[in-house]
């Protein structure tokens, strides 16, 4: 039986979805680790300027440098930051390869800061150790990436959307139905192994500020991936520790602590004073942010108007340039100067990401997902705390581990009703004469996720917010789109909509609190090891329901002594002021 | 279900007189990551013709006329 003539079909070795920043290392890696097999990059976007860095970096948050840190070390302070829970193996190989990686990027052309001695310029700012290394130049990281793309000959396809994972009759990933993003044409990629770079799942909650695109994550990625997995049946793990972080309010972009802290700038109550122990991003750190925005002392504010004027400057050059460049402009309309000024921060929606906190699509230290031949990277999977580099160096695994699997195997039996169902599924919006806009169905969505599932979590308010979340199933067949540019939304908004679900369903099992405002479950309030030292699987099962399950913590590759557990329970300082 | 259109004043201006879209220069409209920007039919020039902008500023970058400039959203301002 063969495919209708619309839905056009690509046979490629190894297919990696997204091309942000996992996704072009895990197509490299897969060419250097076989250069006969075909590898193809598919990105929602155009991989000259896709993903969380589109517009550069600022510096490595997660350097596992010699002389400054030890792999044991890190694996430590992620443990630690993480409250116990987390796949210390995955972690560990993630530190173990860590060095190598920047001396890849080093050699790539990517810029690292070094002291005068010719070293890397380590900064601290982690509670325990010291890992960030900055990149004031961090701005032609894309175009670095880009070349090497075009080097190994890797196959671009820029403008498709991924829709769903294919499974052959024995259950392994076969390629995926995407469909383009500019002419609504199926497009069906068959391959033997699949990479997930999807990024995180940045557009669950809603934006202070109301508008649906400015939030803190690119908002292209919006939980394909997470959607993916899960309807391939996929396990996906830690969803109720979700990714909530500080930032500018309104902007939406981050603050920084990272690059100021170093230079002598802090997070600071509406007096000026310190309240927290230290500016890395943890479940314990964001309580006492929350906690300070709730109380009389807030809101909370980025300090810099103490510094020296070419700190100051210096700040402003790595800021206002990498990452998030339209951050000067936003701070000139309200004529904010670092100078005089504190900067008044807030805290972002909710998300899933591992890249900060530890929620994604469950991955192992090989970067193998649940499902055979099915890989994630980056901020989609479950390593956590792993950022950009951590993307890079799991990118590469994954790539290589990928190209491995499909040697070993010929390419899969087409399904075709499948693939043809789901053709009619994901065109209907665009059948309609009328109906809702994706935009109208999303905003729902993501307010529903506002009201009802950000922390502090209480069952009775999750209830309502999953329940409400269910009966708009029932909207879905009424969704409307003109366009291809209308049905991308569309497709979009089923994906956050699953990912909404997901996010209720995990926390609503973990019945404890762990995670500081992660995981803030007022009817929990206390963390209970005896029964909640474990993984939160969420999965699809047989019958279709959407369902949890624990996994136990493998065992530890690297022990904690007594005193150090609690080295991130306490973050407040002590006597403010 | 009837619908309606809102109007919505976007980020992301373009100075036709800069734009050089008509001689097949489609920098901006490849690189933004949400694919909002498009050729408007009447100008033949480059417009955002979706409010659905992150002002993360590839298109201002990567214009090789500097015909592209992001705004700050309103509602963030």
């Amino acid at each position: 039986m063969n495919l209708p003539d619309d839905i056009s079909v690509k046979d490629v070795d190894v297919l990696i979805i997204g091309g942000g920043t996992a996704g072009p290392m895990a197509a490299v890696a897969a060419k250097e680790k076989n250069p006969d097999a075909s590898v193809m990059l598919l990105e929602k976007a155009n991989v000259k300027r896709s993903g969380a860095i589109s517009m550069g970096m600022d510096g490595l948050n997660n350097a596992v440098v010699p002389g400054h840190s030890t792999p044991e070390d890190y694996v430590k302070e992620i443990t630690i930051a993480n409250d116990g829970v987390l796949l210390q193996k995955g972690v560990m190989t993630y530190a173990e390869n860590s060095y190598e990686m920047i001396q890849k990027l080093d050699n790539w052309g990517v810029y690292f800061q070094k002291d005068e001695t010719g070293e890397y310029d380590m900064k601290k700012v982690h509670h325990l150790g010291t890992y960030v290394l900055p990149m004031p130049e961090g701005h032609n990281i894309k175009k670095i990436l880009y070349r090497r793309l075009r080097r190994h000959r890797v196959i671009v396809e820029n403008r498709y959307q991924a829709i769903r994972i294919m499974k052959d009759s024995e259950g392994n990933a076969c390629g995926c139905i995407s469909i383009n993003t500019r002419t609504a044409e199926i497009y069906v990629i068959r391959a033997k192994s699949v990479v997930m770079c999807t990024g995180a799942a940045g557009r669950i909650g809603l934006p202070a500020s109301g508008y649906l695109y400015g939030t803190y994550e690119n908002p292209s990625n919006c939980g394909d991936g997470h959607s993916m997995a899960y309807q391939v049946g996929a396990e996906l793990t830690g969803l109720e520790c979700y990714q909530i972080n500080p930032l500018l309010k309104d902007y939406n972009g981050p603050a920084c602590a990272y690059v100021t802290g170093p230079l002598g700038g802090y997070t600071a109550n509406s007096k000026g004073d310190r309240f927290i122990e230290c500016d890395y991003w943890s479940g314990q750190m964001m309580m006492e942010f929350f906690n300070e925005l709730q109380g009389g002392n807030g809101p909370v504010f980025l300090k810099l108007d103490h510094l020296a004027e070419e700190t100051i400057q210096e700040i402003e050059h790595v800021l206002h340039t990498n990452e998030r460049p339209s951050r000067g402009r936003f701070h000139d309309g309200r004529g904010v100067d670092y100078r005089t000024k504190m900067v008044e921060m807030h805290i972002s929606e909710i998300g899933f990401c591992a890249g900060h906190s530890a929620s994604g699509v469950w991955t192992n230290e090989k970067g193998e997902t649940t499902v055979p031949g099915l890989y994630g990277a980056g901020d989609m999977a479950s390593i956590p705390h792993s950022y950009m580099l951590g993307a890079f160096v799991f990118g590469e695994i994954c790539g290589a581990n990928a190209a491995e699997f499909a040697a070993e195997r010929d390419f899969a039996e087409l399904d075709v009703d499948f693939i043809t169902a789901e053709r009619d599924r994901i065109l209907a919006p665009m059948k309609r004469t009328d109906g809702i806009p994706p935009s109208q169905f999303e905003y729902k969505v993501r307010r529903l996720v506002n009201d009802y599932l950000q922390p502090p979590k209480v069952t009775k308010k999750m209830d309502i917010g999953l329940q409400r979340l269910q009966a708009m199933e029932e909207d879905i067949q009424y969704l409307y789109a003109r366009d291809a540019h209308e049905l991308l939304r569309a497709n979009e908004a089923q994906h956050i909509y699953d990912c909404a679900k997901m996010a209720a369903v995990a926390s609503m099992y973990r019945t404890e609190s762990r995670w500081g405002l992660y995981h803030h479950y007022v009817d929990y309030p206390e963390t209970n090891n005896e029964d909640w030292f474990c993984h939160v699987q969420l999965f699809k099962d047989d019958s279709g329901d959407m369902v949890c399950k624990t996994r136990p913590i493998d065992p530890y590759v690297v022990e904690l002594d007594d005193n150090e557990k609690n080295a991130y329970a306490q973050m407040r300082v002590q006597q403010a002021g | 279900m009837p619908i309606a259109s809102q109007i919505s004043m976007v980020p992301v201006v373009v100075d036709d007189d800069k734009c050089i879209a008509e001689k097949g220069c489609r920098t901006c409209i490849d690189v933004c990551p949400l694919d909002v920007l498009w050729i408007n039919e009447d100008t033949g020039k480059a417009h955002m013709k979706y409010d659905e902008c992150w002002y993360c500023m590839p298109c201002e970058t990567d214009c090789p006329t500097d015909a592209v400039t992001v705004n700050i959203p309103y509602l963030l301002r």
